[in-house]
Protein backbone atom coordinates (compact mmCIF):
# COMPACT_ATOMS: atom_id res chain seq x y z
CA UNK A 1 0.00 0.00 0.00
CA UNK A 2 2.61 2.70 1.10
CA UNK A 3 5.59 0.24 0.07
CA UNK A 4 8.69 2.05 -0.65
CA UNK A 5 10.92 -0.41 -2.89
CA UNK A 6 13.62 0.86 -5.70
CA UNK A 7 16.93 -1.09 -5.17
CA UNK A 8 18.48 1.16 -7.78
CA UNK A 9 17.88 4.04 -5.47
CA UNK A 10 19.00 2.16 -2.27
CA UNK A 11 22.03 1.33 -4.22
CA UNK A 12 22.53 5.08 -5.52
CA UNK A 13 22.26 5.89 -1.29
CA UNK A 14 24.56 3.62 -0.20
CA UNK A 15 27.35 4.42 -2.96
CA UNK A 16 27.05 7.61 -2.22
CA UNK A 17 27.67 7.04 1.66
CA UNK A 18 30.68 4.75 0.66
CA UNK A 19 32.11 7.67 -1.59
CA UNK A 20 31.89 10.13 1.57
CA UNK A 21 34.41 7.95 3.40
CA UNK A 22 33.44 7.70 6.90
CA UNK A 23 33.86 6.89 10.42
CA UNK A 24 30.46 7.42 12.22
CA UNK A 25 28.44 6.30 15.53
CA UNK A 26 24.43 7.19 14.99
CA UNK A 27 22.09 6.06 17.56
CA UNK A 28 18.44 5.45 17.06
CA UNK A 29 15.70 4.80 19.66
CA UNK A 30 12.93 2.76 18.41
CA UNK A 31 12.81 -1.41 18.30
CA UNK A 32 11.00 -1.07 14.64
CA UNK A 33 13.99 0.53 13.53
CA UNK A 34 16.07 -2.17 15.20
CA UNK A 35 14.28 -4.29 13.24
CA UNK A 36 14.33 -3.03 9.54
CA UNK A 37 18.35 -2.58 9.98
CA UNK A 38 18.72 -6.16 10.95
CA UNK A 39 16.21 -8.18 9.08
CA UNK A 40 17.62 -6.39 5.87
CA UNK A 41 20.93 -6.78 6.87
CA UNK A 42 21.57 -2.61 6.72
CA UNK A 43 23.53 -2.55 9.98
CA UNK A 44 26.41 -4.87 8.35
CA UNK A 45 26.07 -2.71 5.03
CA UNK A 46 26.21 0.90 6.85
CA UNK A 47 29.39 -0.45 9.02
CA UNK A 48 30.80 -2.11 5.44
CA UNK A 49 30.53 2.01 4.57
CA UNK A 50 31.65 3.13 8.10
CA UNK A 51 28.89 3.48 9.84
CA UNK A 52 27.65 1.84 13.01
CA UNK A 53 24.02 2.16 13.72
CA UNK A 54 22.84 0.90 17.46
CA UNK A 55 19.60 1.09 19.43
CA UNK A 56 19.85 3.12 22.64
CA UNK A 57 16.94 3.27 24.92
CA UNK A 58 14.25 2.59 22.46
CA UNK A 59 12.51 -0.31 23.71
CA UNK A 60 9.39 0.68 26.29
CA UNK A 61 9.43 -2.85 27.86
CA UNK A 62 13.55 -2.70 27.72
CA UNK A 63 13.29 0.50 30.20
CA UNK A 64 10.76 -0.38 32.26
CA UNK A 65 12.25 -0.60 36.00
CA UNK A 66 12.39 -3.60 38.21
CA UNK A 67 10.52 -1.80 40.68
CA UNK A 68 7.61 -0.92 37.75
CA UNK A 69 8.05 -4.99 36.97
CA UNK A 70 7.89 -5.52 41.11
CA UNK A 71 4.70 -3.32 41.03
CA UNK A 72 2.87 -4.98 38.41
CA UNK A 73 3.59 -8.70 40.02
CA UNK A 74 2.51 -7.18 43.38
CA UNK A 75 -0.88 -6.39 42.00
CA UNK A 76 -1.10 -9.42 40.53
CA UNK A 77 -0.48 -11.41 43.75
CA UNK A 78 -2.88 -8.96 45.61
CA UNK A 79 -5.81 -10.08 43.26
CA UNK A 80 -5.95 -7.54 40.78
CA UNK A 81 -6.93 -8.31 37.43
CA UNK A 82 -3.58 -6.91 35.65
CA UNK A 83 -3.63 -6.03 31.61
CA UNK A 84 -1.10 -6.08 29.84
CA UNK A 85 0.37 -5.23 26.06
CA UNK A 86 1.21 -8.66 25.43
CA UNK A 87 5.26 -8.28 25.72
CA UNK A 88 5.16 -7.25 29.39
CA UNK A 89 4.03 -10.58 30.86
CA UNK A 90 7.03 -12.58 29.40
CA UNK A 91 9.76 -10.09 31.43
CA UNK A 92 11.11 -11.43 34.52
CA UNK A 93 10.86 -9.89 37.77
CA UNK A 94 12.88 -10.76 40.64
CA UNK A 95 11.62 -14.19 41.19
CA UNK A 96 8.92 -14.16 38.59
CA UNK A 97 6.66 -13.00 35.35
CA UNK A 98 3.11 -12.22 35.20
CA UNK A 99 3.17 -15.48 32.66
CA UNK A 100 4.65 -18.14 35.79
CA UNK A 101 1.91 -15.86 37.86
CA UNK A 102 -1.02 -16.59 35.08
CA UNK A 103 -0.08 -20.21 35.23
CA UNK A 104 -0.49 -20.12 39.24
CA UNK A 105 -3.94 -18.71 38.58
CA UNK A 106 -3.30 -15.14 38.74
CA UNK A 107 -5.40 -12.77 36.84
CA UNK A 108 -3.23 -11.70 34.38
CA UNK A 109 -4.54 -10.73 30.84
CA UNK A 110 -3.11 -9.47 27.52
CA UNK A 111 -4.48 -6.50 25.87
CA UNK A 112 -4.05 -5.19 22.15
CA UNK A 113 -4.79 -1.81 23.94
CA UNK A 114 -5.90 0.11 26.55
CA UNK A 115 -9.39 0.46 25.30
CA UNK A 116 -9.93 -3.79 25.88
CA UNK A 117 -8.52 -3.26 29.24
CA UNK A 118 -11.39 -0.88 29.80
CA UNK A 119 -13.86 -3.19 28.19
CA UNK A 120 -12.68 -5.90 30.98
CA UNK A 121 -13.79 -3.46 33.82
CA UNK A 122 -16.83 -2.19 32.12
CA UNK A 123 -17.96 -6.28 31.87
CA UNK A 124 -16.33 -7.33 35.22
CA UNK A 125 -17.50 -4.66 37.89
CA UNK A 126 -16.54 -6.91 40.68
CA UNK A 127 -12.85 -6.83 39.34
CA UNK A 128 -10.20 -4.19 39.86
CA UNK A 129 -8.96 -4.02 36.30
CA UNK A 130 -5.08 -2.37 36.33
CA UNK A 131 -3.46 -1.75 33.06
CA UNK A 132 0.09 -1.23 32.99
CA UNK A 133 0.58 1.71 30.84
CA UNK A 134 4.29 1.75 28.94
CA UNK A 135 4.73 3.18 26.24
CA UNK A 136 6.45 6.44 24.46
CA UNK A 137 4.71 9.57 23.11
CA UNK A 138 3.34 7.09 20.62
CA UNK A 139 1.37 5.36 23.27
CA UNK A 140 0.68 8.33 25.99
CA UNK A 141 -2.37 9.68 23.96
CA UNK A 142 -4.10 6.21 23.65
CA UNK A 143 -3.88 6.18 27.70
CA UNK A 144 -4.85 10.13 28.00
CA UNK A 145 -7.89 9.85 25.36
CA UNK A 146 -9.58 6.61 27.45
CA UNK A 147 -8.95 8.72 31.01
CA UNK A 148 -11.20 12.29 29.93
CA UNK A 149 -13.70 9.55 28.66
CA UNK A 150 -14.80 8.30 31.83
CA UNK A 151 -13.69 5.13 31.95
CA UNK A 152 -15.34 3.07 35.42
CA UNK A 153 -14.36 3.00 38.87
CA UNK A 154 -12.91 -0.56 38.91
CA UNK A 155 -9.87 0.84 36.26
CA UNK A 156 -6.62 2.17 37.02
CA UNK A 157 -3.70 2.48 35.38
CA UNK A 158 -0.01 1.49 36.31
CA UNK A 159 1.31 4.51 34.53
CA UNK A 160 5.43 3.65 33.29
CA UNK A 161 4.60 6.39 30.40
CA UNK A 162 8.08 7.82 29.25
CA UNK A 163 9.26 10.67 27.11
CA UNK A 164 12.10 10.31 23.99
CA UNK A 165 13.84 13.80 23.87
CA UNK A 166 15.22 14.26 27.60
CA UNK A 167 15.91 10.15 27.60
CA UNK A 168 18.45 11.67 24.53
CA UNK A 169 19.77 14.79 26.13
CA UNK A 170 20.86 12.38 29.35
CA UNK A 171 22.64 9.80 26.57
CA UNK A 172 24.83 12.67 25.30
CA UNK A 173 25.20 14.64 28.48
CA UNK A 174 26.18 11.38 30.05
CA UNK A 175 28.91 11.40 27.36
CA UNK A 176 29.81 7.57 27.60
CA UNK A 177 29.24 7.54 24.21
CA UNK A 178 30.06 9.57 21.40
CA UNK A 179 27.33 10.25 19.08
CA UNK A 180 27.86 11.46 15.64
CA UNK A 181 24.37 11.70 14.83
CA UNK A 182 20.31 10.40 16.14
CA UNK A 183 17.65 8.80 13.61
CA UNK A 184 14.39 10.07 15.69
CA UNK A 185 11.78 7.69 16.02
CA UNK A 186 9.19 8.03 13.07
CA UNK A 187 6.20 7.19 14.91
CA UNK A 188 7.06 9.06 18.66
CA UNK A 189 7.56 11.90 16.01
CA UNK A 190 4.20 11.32 14.73
CA UNK A 191 2.56 12.80 17.77
CA UNK A 192 5.33 15.44 18.84
CA UNK A 193 6.44 16.63 15.52
CA UNK A 194 10.13 18.06 14.87
CA UNK A 195 10.39 20.64 17.30
CA UNK A 196 11.35 19.03 20.55
CA UNK A 197 14.49 17.64 19.33
CA UNK A 198 15.81 20.98 18.22
CA UNK A 199 17.42 21.65 21.77
CA UNK A 200 19.86 18.75 21.04
CA UNK A 201 21.07 19.85 18.08
CA UNK A 202 21.33 23.61 19.00
CA UNK A 203 23.19 22.81 22.58
CA UNK A 204 25.06 19.52 21.93
CA UNK A 205 25.37 20.40 18.24
CA UNK A 206 24.00 16.92 17.16
CA UNK A 207 22.64 15.78 13.59
CA UNK A 208 19.65 14.37 13.68
CA UNK A 209 16.89 12.98 11.31
CA UNK A 210 13.40 12.08 11.86
CA UNK A 211 13.24 8.34 9.98
CA UNK A 212 10.41 6.15 8.43
CA UNK A 213 10.73 2.49 9.08
CA UNK A 214 11.26 1.19 5.32
CA UNK A 215 14.98 0.25 4.16
CA UNK A 216 15.25 2.94 1.74
CA UNK A 217 13.94 5.59 4.74
CA UNK A 218 16.87 4.24 7.03
CA UNK A 219 19.57 4.39 4.15
CA UNK A 220 17.97 7.95 3.21
CA UNK A 221 18.58 9.10 7.01
CA UNK A 222 22.27 7.89 7.44
CA UNK A 223 22.88 9.90 4.47
CA UNK A 224 21.18 12.94 5.55
CA UNK A 225 23.01 12.50 8.57
CA UNK A 226 26.39 12.00 6.76
CA UNK A 227 25.44 15.18 4.90
CA UNK A 228 24.93 17.41 7.75
CA UNK A 229 28.29 16.51 9.53
CA UNK A 230 30.08 16.86 6.16
CA UNK A 231 28.57 20.35 6.18
CA UNK A 232 29.49 20.78 10.05
CA UNK A 233 25.78 21.24 10.34
CA UNK A 234 23.47 20.22 13.19
CA UNK A 235 19.34 20.19 12.71
CA UNK A 236 16.50 18.15 12.82
CA UNK A 237 15.60 16.79 9.19
CA UNK A 238 12.63 14.93 8.36
CA UNK A 239 12.99 11.51 6.25
CA UNK A 240 9.82 10.70 7.30
CA UNK A 241 7.58 13.75 5.57
CA UNK A 242 4.62 11.26 4.65
CA UNK A 243 3.81 10.69 8.09
CA UNK A 244 5.00 13.09 10.40
CA UNK A 245 4.52 17.22 10.04
CA UNK A 246 6.18 19.96 11.79
CA UNK A 247 3.46 20.48 14.71
CA UNK A 248 3.14 16.57 15.12
CA UNK A 249 -0.31 14.82 15.97
CA UNK A 250 -2.06 18.53 17.55
CA UNK A 251 -4.93 16.66 18.91
CA UNK A 252 -2.89 13.96 20.65
CA UNK A 253 -0.44 16.21 22.47
CA UNK A 254 -3.49 18.55 23.52
CA UNK A 255 -4.78 14.83 25.16
CA UNK A 256 -1.51 14.13 26.67
CA UNK A 257 -0.99 17.69 28.22
CA UNK A 258 -4.61 17.73 29.83
CA UNK A 259 -4.20 14.14 31.58
CA UNK A 260 -0.43 13.98 32.42
CA UNK A 261 2.48 16.43 33.54
CA UNK A 262 6.33 15.75 33.21
CA UNK A 263 7.87 13.86 35.72
CA UNK A 264 11.49 13.04 36.85
CA UNK A 265 11.57 9.12 36.73
CA UNK A 266 14.51 6.22 36.37
CA UNK A 267 15.08 4.38 33.06
CA UNK A 268 16.45 0.54 33.47
CA UNK A 269 20.08 0.90 33.27
CA UNK A 270 20.21 5.00 33.34
CA UNK A 271 19.48 7.05 37.02
CA UNK A 272 16.83 9.39 36.99
CA UNK A 273 16.36 10.95 34.06
CA UNK A 274 15.06 14.60 34.50
CA UNK A 275 11.46 15.25 32.83
CA UNK A 276 11.33 11.75 31.10
CA UNK A 277 8.17 10.60 32.80
CA UNK A 278 4.60 11.18 32.35
CA UNK A 279 2.64 11.38 35.67
CA UNK A 280 -1.09 11.79 35.65
CA UNK A 281 -2.90 15.32 36.85
CA UNK A 282 -4.56 15.52 40.00
CA UNK A 283 -7.41 15.83 38.34
CA UNK A 284 -7.02 11.95 37.14
CA UNK A 285 -5.32 10.38 40.83
CA UNK A 286 -8.50 7.87 40.96
CA UNK A 287 -6.68 6.63 37.85
CA UNK A 288 -3.61 6.19 39.40
CA UNK A 289 -3.02 2.70 40.49
CA UNK A 290 0.18 3.69 42.74
CA UNK A 291 -2.52 5.70 44.52
CA UNK A 292 -5.41 3.67 44.78
CA UNK A 293 -3.34 0.65 45.97
CA UNK A 294 -0.72 2.18 47.73
CA UNK A 295 -1.29 -0.12 51.22
CA UNK A 296 -1.09 -2.92 48.71
CA UNK A 297 1.93 -1.86 47.43
CA UNK A 298 3.70 -0.86 50.83
CA UNK A 299 6.21 -3.67 51.10
CA UNK A 300 8.05 -2.39 47.36
CA UNK A 301 8.49 0.85 49.95
CA UNK A 302 12.10 1.55 49.89
CA UNK A 303 12.89 -1.79 49.00
CA UNK A 304 16.35 -2.28 46.53
CA UNK A 305 16.23 -3.98 43.47
CA UNK A 306 18.98 -5.28 41.25
CA UNK A 307 19.45 -6.17 37.23
CA UNK A 308 19.01 -9.94 37.27
CA UNK A 309 22.57 -11.34 37.44
CA UNK A 310 25.23 -11.21 34.35
CA UNK A 311 22.62 -8.84 32.07
CA UNK A 312 23.67 -6.67 30.33
CA UNK A 313 20.29 -5.08 29.20
CA UNK A 314 21.51 -2.14 31.07
CA UNK A 315 24.55 -1.20 29.07
CA UNK A 316 22.93 -2.28 25.37
CA UNK A 317 20.26 0.61 26.57
CA UNK A 318 22.73 3.13 26.74
CA UNK A 319 24.47 1.95 23.53
CA UNK A 320 27.65 0.89 25.22
CA UNK A 321 27.32 -3.01 24.39
CA UNK A 322 25.89 -5.09 21.32
CA UNK A 323 24.06 -8.17 22.19
CA UNK A 324 26.57 -10.29 21.06
CA UNK A 325 28.75 -9.03 23.81
CA UNK A 326 26.79 -10.62 26.04
CA UNK A 327 28.26 -13.73 27.53
CA UNK A 328 24.32 -14.47 28.31
CA UNK A 329 23.02 -14.29 24.97
CA UNK A 330 21.59 -16.95 23.04
CA UNK A 331 22.86 -19.17 26.03
CA UNK A 332 21.22 -18.59 28.90
CA UNK A 333 19.38 -16.00 27.71
CA UNK A 334 16.64 -16.69 24.51
CA UNK A 335 12.96 -15.62 24.15
CA UNK A 336 12.12 -19.10 25.78
CA UNK A 337 14.19 -18.38 28.72
CA UNK A 338 14.91 -14.41 28.76
CA UNK A 339 17.08 -13.21 31.53
CA UNK A 340 16.59 -9.52 30.86
CA UNK A 341 14.14 -7.70 28.93
CA UNK A 342 15.82 -7.04 25.96
CA UNK A 343 15.73 -10.49 24.71
CA UNK A 344 11.50 -10.24 26.05
CA UNK A 345 10.28 -7.42 23.99
CA UNK A 346 9.92 -7.51 19.89
CA UNK A 347 11.07 -4.38 20.14
CA UNK A 348 14.19 -5.51 22.15
CA UNK A 349 17.49 -5.40 20.67
CA UNK A 350 19.03 -9.09 21.80
CA UNK A 351 15.25 -10.63 20.65
CA UNK A 352 15.78 -8.87 17.07
CA UNK A 353 19.46 -10.17 16.71
CA UNK A 354 18.22 -13.58 18.09
CA UNK A 355 15.08 -13.91 15.87
CA UNK A 356 16.70 -13.09 12.62
CA UNK A 357 20.22 -15.01 13.24
CA UNK A 358 17.84 -18.19 13.47
CA UNK A 359 16.66 -18.10 10.33
CA UNK B 1 5.16 -0.27 20.65
CA UNK B 2 5.76 2.01 18.31
CA UNK B 3 4.75 -0.12 15.70
CA UNK B 4 2.62 1.46 13.63
CA UNK B 5 0.66 -0.03 10.51
CA UNK B 6 -1.54 1.54 7.84
CA UNK B 7 -5.09 0.38 7.32
CA UNK B 8 -7.83 1.98 5.34
CA UNK B 9 -11.39 3.00 6.71
CA UNK B 10 -14.06 0.79 5.59
CA UNK B 11 -16.82 2.01 8.41
CA UNK B 12 -16.96 4.96 10.92
CA UNK B 13 -19.54 4.49 13.40
CA UNK B 14 -22.80 6.73 14.46
CA UNK B 15 -20.88 8.45 17.31
CA UNK B 16 -17.57 9.11 15.35
CA UNK B 17 -15.14 7.57 18.03
CA UNK B 18 -14.66 4.46 16.31
CA UNK B 19 -14.18 3.09 12.78
CA UNK B 20 -13.66 -0.26 11.19
CA UNK B 21 -10.33 -0.33 9.61
CA UNK B 22 -8.97 -3.22 6.84
CA UNK B 23 -5.59 -4.04 6.80
CA UNK B 24 -5.20 -4.96 3.71
CA UNK B 25 -4.62 -8.79 4.66
CA UNK B 26 -7.84 -10.06 5.48
CA UNK B 27 -7.66 -8.40 9.18
CA UNK B 28 -10.04 -5.97 9.88
CA UNK B 29 -10.27 -4.47 12.86
CA UNK B 30 -12.53 -1.67 15.42
CA UNK B 31 -9.95 1.09 16.12
CA UNK B 32 -10.18 4.73 17.87
CA UNK B 33 -10.11 7.77 15.57
CA UNK B 34 -10.96 10.54 18.08
CA UNK B 35 -7.23 11.49 17.72
CA UNK B 36 -7.36 12.26 13.82
CA UNK B 37 -9.90 13.63 11.28
CA UNK B 38 -11.00 10.71 9.28
CA UNK B 39 -13.32 9.57 6.10
CA UNK B 40 -14.37 6.30 4.39
CA UNK B 41 -11.80 5.12 2.16
CA UNK B 42 -9.20 6.94 3.93
CA UNK B 43 -5.98 5.65 5.27
CA UNK B 44 -4.76 5.58 8.74
CA UNK B 45 -1.39 4.49 10.77
CA UNK B 46 -2.60 2.61 13.45
CA UNK B 47 -1.09 2.13 17.06
CA UNK B 48 -2.13 0.07 19.71
CA UNK B 49 -6.13 0.57 18.46
CA UNK B 50 -5.74 3.99 17.67
CA UNK B 51 -5.31 5.84 14.73
CA UNK B 52 -2.37 8.22 15.07
CA UNK B 53 -2.26 10.22 11.76
CA UNK B 54 -3.99 10.32 8.25
CA UNK B 55 -1.51 8.92 5.59
CA UNK B 56 -1.53 10.77 2.11
CA UNK B 57 -1.34 8.47 -0.43
CA UNK B 58 -0.18 10.95 -3.22
CA UNK B 59 2.71 11.99 -0.55
CA UNK B 60 3.86 8.54 -0.13
CA UNK B 61 3.81 8.08 -3.58
CA UNK B 62 5.79 10.89 -4.23
CA UNK B 63 8.49 10.34 -1.51
CA UNK B 64 10.71 8.60 -3.67
CA UNK B 65 10.76 11.14 -6.21
CA UNK B 66 11.54 13.66 -3.24
CA UNK B 67 14.59 11.37 -2.51
CA UNK B 68 15.36 11.29 -6.17
CA UNK B 69 15.91 14.66 -6.20
CA UNK B 70 17.95 15.07 -2.59
CA UNK B 71 20.77 12.83 -4.34
CA UNK B 72 20.91 14.26 -7.86
CA UNK B 73 20.72 17.90 -6.04
CA UNK B 74 23.40 17.52 -3.68
CA UNK B 75 25.49 15.93 -6.90
CA UNK B 76 25.18 19.43 -8.42
CA UNK B 77 26.71 21.09 -5.15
Amino acid sequence: MFSLKDRKLAQDIVSKIKKSDVKLKFMHVCGTHQDTLVKHGLDVLLRNCGIEIGQGPGCPVCVTTPMEIEEMLLLARKGKTVTSFGDMINVPGETQSLRSMKEEGCDVRTVYGIEDAVDIAKNNKDLDVVFMAVGFETTAPTTASVLLRDPPSNFSILCCHRTIPEALRAIIKMGEIKINGLIEPGHVSTIIGTKPYEFLSKDYHVPQVITGFEPIDLLMGAWMLVQQIEKDEASVENEYTRVVHENGNIKAKQVIKKVFKPMDIKWRGFPVIPKSGLTLRDDFEKYDARKKYEIELEELKDKELMEPEGCKCGELLRGLASPFECPLFGQACTPETPVGPCMVSIEGCCNIEYRYSEK
Amino acid sequence: MCLAIPGKIIEIDKNKEHAAVDYGDGTKRKVNVTLVEVKVGGYVLVHAGFAIEVLNEKEAQETLDLFREMLSSEEGT
